[in-house]
């Protein structure tokens, strides 16, 4: 009798461990996505807005030390500031004041730069529809795996972003845009960062699913900057971005920082305008949402040192499933 | 009914009490225009210039000095610009540098600078910017003057040129500019860079771009206690307020005294004393814009749409001084951030009084004083208009009036109004053109011979009335005056008002005497007391009170005599700055004013 109860938990065990596989092949894709893409734009030009092209690329320099490619992320900048002649120290733009940080650094790469920053190049590199001449840097080639982490800085009023002086997006394109994307299936999760004045107007109109949203300040608020160099002689960064690089050079890629202290970032102690962040349309709680789930591109790595049964058709086209999703998304 | 519309606006009646208090109204209105709760803050307006958030660096101050010394030296040596050592030593410091040389005769000889045919060079050394296209300028200029003046200004402008070579951040070329002759050579040097006029100019060979703003140094001394701004141009041009802002915000943030029509400012606002000391300030800024001359060496720039300034050095009885490298410091700052700029100076006012530095009035406070002054004009022409199409209805009424129906003929009205602007042509044309023939007869020098010309004319046309009647055959009519009133009172309100707007200074003065004699004149008043007042508000008066009040306020006071000759020297500069600049006082006062009111003169004597 006991060797039948033997025999038959000795037969148990593979199926049992299979499972235990199968949850942990689970929990592997527990937060849904695979890959990730960042979209970076700084929407101003002239060197009296130099710290908006400083805020883009400090928040460029933290995505890509937690590990996101260049060849994942969309980098716009309106103006060259590095360059520009009024710069006391060509070929760095400073994030703080007596020169700390240069956050220029020498693998910089821009996307659309100067004068290609335009509402419609934004809006076709989020909604995909550019013309087939578009290099691979230029395009966001995400897909319904994608997290994407969306970044604008400017000038910004109630409901607007100002692009380059000259022409302005609304918040319902921003929101119908990203709608496009859910209906194409180009995104899995989102999250949406803005620094602008009166920044929690351009979150207001978004009704699609899994998107979230923070704005350096409210409507009827202005967002402040930082602290100026007297060198240079202009503000280096903005309020809301100084204290967001701050809070993102104490992540590193193993980080289980999650969403909820992103939201403490900059309290109006400190920011001067109250930050705000909408969650109403994400599915899972923001509590357990990783910071190096937008901000980073976390590959989980199992080590296993055990053979797994590929026999059980079920089992082999999951798995396989499973190996095919990894390999296109290099 | 129709009695009532002829007599519309007769003494004692509600329009002319009205009228009485509309001109009042706008004296007080004027007057408030100091009252420091009535007037804004001075706020800088352009984003790209930001705030003074720049750190100088420059300390040069020793070297500086000691350049002032050399420029001296070598000035002496000379006998008027050394053009050689300033050449040499702008090469040693890295500029691009280019001379210029001019010669201009002067239509009679200056008194008051001693010059006639009058010959010189301009040397400018440019700083190019070592990344930058060579789009756009920046210019900063310092006159070469005989004796002792300006020697400081030469040597910080080499000083700055030395410190700014070796900085990278210039996206704009910036020139240094030394001119001699002062005006003259301004006015030489800015015709040969924009190509316009160059007659008598050797054109210039080196260029750098559109200029964007332009300041002037004064400085004749090693230390100072403050420093002026002088914003007045050519006829009554200002810069654009951002440069004025600008100034006062580094004069705060280096803690230099600023003052501007050499006053500085008080805090105490609500006593008697504040309000006087800014109502002074503001009435000086009035009368320096009213009289159409540049001054400053920054004047000139203005007509070239070129936000211009003159920052002088003053060396007074205070105790605090500060060193040349404060204001070679200041300068630094000032010039950085207009290097920061992208357009040129536009966002904020171009026309404003300055009650004080940090103070302003603009166009749309002051303007309505003016306009108060316009609507007794245009009043009164309503009044005779009203009046005049009133006779059909008093012979319906059954008064029987000896006059005829119909209009008064042309040539009554025409001949007075020929008359008055051909006298304004002579006063215009003649006085420079017969001072050969006046020298030979009379015993006086070139100047006063047409200075005393200008007046005779100007007395001689009050004769006219008497003459003119005799030669025309028929009486004048009732009719025939209103008419000449009604034309000369329009004529009057489009020359004020057109003024106004081109120079609010000389427009308001000129309404404030002219306005009340020429609103009330008629033939009925009695003769001896209106032809008294007439001639103490005409415009060679109105120019005497100027010229005494100007003295007053800067403190300054002439005896009679003394305002006389002042009088006299006046009327050649104006003559003069008309011929050399193309200041427009002198030919609008001769051509259009004068004449204008001689036919108001002509109404009185209306018989």
């Amino acid at each position: 009798m006991r060797i039948f109860a033997f025999i038959h938990l000795l037969v148990s065990i593979p199926h049992g461990y299979s499972n235990y596989v199968e949850t942990k092949a689970g929990q592997f894709f527990s937060s849904g996505h695979t890959n990730n893409w960042a979209v970076l734009v700084c929407t101003s030009r002239f060197w009296f807005n130099y710290r908006h092209v400083a805020n883009t690329l400090s928040v460029y320099r933290s995505v890509k030390r937690l590990g996101i490619p260049d060849s994942h992320i969309v980098l716009m900048l309106a103006d060259d500031m590095a360059c520009n002649y009024r710069n006391p120290k060509p070929a760095t733009v400073f994030s703080h004041k007596n020169m700390e940080l240069n956050v220029y650094g020498d693998d910089v790469e821009v996307d659309y730069r100067g004068y290609e920053v335009t509402v419609e190049n934004f809006l076709r590199v989020l909604t995909g529809r550019l013309p087939p001449s578009t290099p691979r840097s230029k395009r966001l080639l995400s897909d319904d795996r994608s997290n994407i982490l969306i970044y604008l800085t400017g000038h910004g009023g109630n409901g607007f972003l100002k692009f380059q002086d000259s022409e302005e997006i609304s918040n319902m394109e921003l929101a119908d845009a990203f709608e496009q994307m859910w209906q194409k299936r180009r995104y899995n999760e989102l999250l949406f960062i803005i620094d602008t004045c009166q920044g929690a107007s351009m979150y207001e109109r978004f009704y699609s699913p899994n998107l979230m949203a923070l704005a350096s300040s409210q409507v009827g608020e202005d967002s402040l900057s930082h602290q100026p160099d007297l060198a240079i002689g202009v503000h280096l960064m903005d309020k809301y971005t100084f204290y967001l690089l701050e809070f993102l050079e104490e992540v590193h890629p193993a980080s289980q920082a999650n969403m909820n202290d992103l939201f403490k970032v900059c309290p109006q102690s400190q920011c001067v305008s109250t930050p705000g962040h909408r969650t109403d349309l994400f599915q899972r709680d923001p509590g357990s949402v990783l910071i190096t789930d937008f901000f980073g591109s976390v590959r989980k790595v199992e080590i296993t040192k055990d053979t797994i049964n590929l026999t059980s058709p079920v089992d082999r086209k999951k798995y396989i499933t499973g190996f095919l999703c990894c390999q296109t998304n290099l | 009914m129709g009695l009532f519309m002829q007599h519309l606006c007769e003494p004692d009646t509600l329009c002319h009490h009205f009228l009485m208090v509309c001109y009042l109204a706008a004296i007080v209105w004027f007057m408030g225009l100091a009252f420091e709760p009535f007037t804004l803050r001075t706020y800088m307006s352009e984003n790209a210039m930001g705030s003074t958030m720049v750190e100088e660096r420059f300390s040069s101050g020793e070297r500086a000095l000691s350049l002032a010394k050399e420029f001296d030296a070598h000035k002496r040596k000379a006998g008027g610009m050394p053009m050689e050592w300033l050449v040499k030593a702008m090469q040693a410091r890295g500029l691009e540098v280019f001379t210029q040389s001019f010669s201009r005769k002067l239509p009679f000889p200056d008194e008051n600078k001693e010059r006639y045919m009058v010959r010189g060079t301009n040397v400018y050394g440019i700083l190019r910017a070592p990344r930058a296209p060579r789009t756009e300028a920046l210019v900063i200029t310092a006159p070469c003057s005989p004796g002792n003046s300006n020697n400081q200004a030469v040597g910080l402008l080499l000083a700055l040129a030395q410190y700014f070579r070796n900085q990278i951040f210039w996206a704009k070329d910036i020139i240094f500019l030394v001119n001699e002759h002062d005006l003259i050579g301004m006015q030489a040097w800015l015709e040969g860079y924009h190509h316009t006029n160059i007659t008598g100019y050797s054109p210039l060979q080196g260029r750098a771009g559109s200029i964007q703003a332009a300041l002037s140094l004064e400085l004749s001394s090693d230390v100072i206690t403050s420093l002026d701004l002088i914003l007045e141009g050519l006829n009554g041009q200002l810069p654009n307020l951002d440069l004025a802002n600008l100034f006062y915000a580094f004069c705060q943030k280096l803690g230099v005294l600023c003052t501007i029509q050499g006053k500085l400012q008080r805090n105490d606002w609500d006593t008697a004393e504040g309000y006087t000391h800014a109502a002074q300030t503001m009435m000086l800024m009035v009368l320096k814009q009213a009289c159409g001359r540049s001054w400053g060496d920054h004047g000139l720039f203005l007509r070239y749409h070129i936000e211009a300034a003159s920052i002088r050095g003053i060396n007074g009885f205070r105790h605090y001084k500060m060193d040349v490298a404060t204001i070679g410091r200041l300068l630094e700052g000032m010039v950085r951030k207009l290097n920061n700029l992208l357009e040129r100076l536009h966002q904020s006012y171009f026309f404003y009084l300055l009650p004080s530095l940090s103070r302003f009035v603009s166009i749309g406070y002051y303007m309505p004083a003016f306009g108060l002054l316009a609507v007794i004009l245009l009043l009164r022409a309503l009044d005779l208009w009203v009046n005049l199409g009133a006779p059909a209805l008093e012979a319906v009424d059954g008064v029987t009036e000896a006059e005829q129906p119909s209009g008064p003929g042309v040539l009554t009205v025409l001949t007075p109004v020929v008359i008055s602007h051909l006298t304004g042509v002579a006063l215009y044309l003649l006085p420079v053109h017969l001072q050969e023939m006046a020298v030979e007869h009379f015993p006086v020098s070139e100047t006063e011979a047409v200075v005393l010309t200008a007046v005779a004319i100007y007395t001689a046309g009050l004769a006219l009335p008497h003459n003119t009647q005799r030669l025309l055959s028929g009486e004048g009519t009732e009719q025939g005056w209103k008419v000449l009133k009604l034309t000369a009172l329009l004529y009057l309100a489009v020359l004020l008002g057109c003024t106004a707007l081109i120079n609010f200074s000389l427009g308001f003065i000129l309404a404030v005497t002219l306005v009340p004699i020429t609103a009330s004149m008629t033939p009925h008043m009695p003769k001896a007391l209106s032809a008294l007042a007439m001639v103490l508000l005409s415009p060679a008066f109105t120019i005497l009170y100027c010229v005494f009040i100007y003295q007053e306020l800067i403190e300054a006071p002439v005896s009679v005599s003394e305002g006389w000759m002042l009088f006299l020297s006046v009327i050649s500069q104006g003559i003069l700055d008309h011929a050399l600049y193309g200041s427009l006082v002198y030919p609008l006062l001769a051509l259009f004013i004068y004449p204008c009111w001689l036919m108001f003169w002509n109404i009185l004597f209306w018989s």
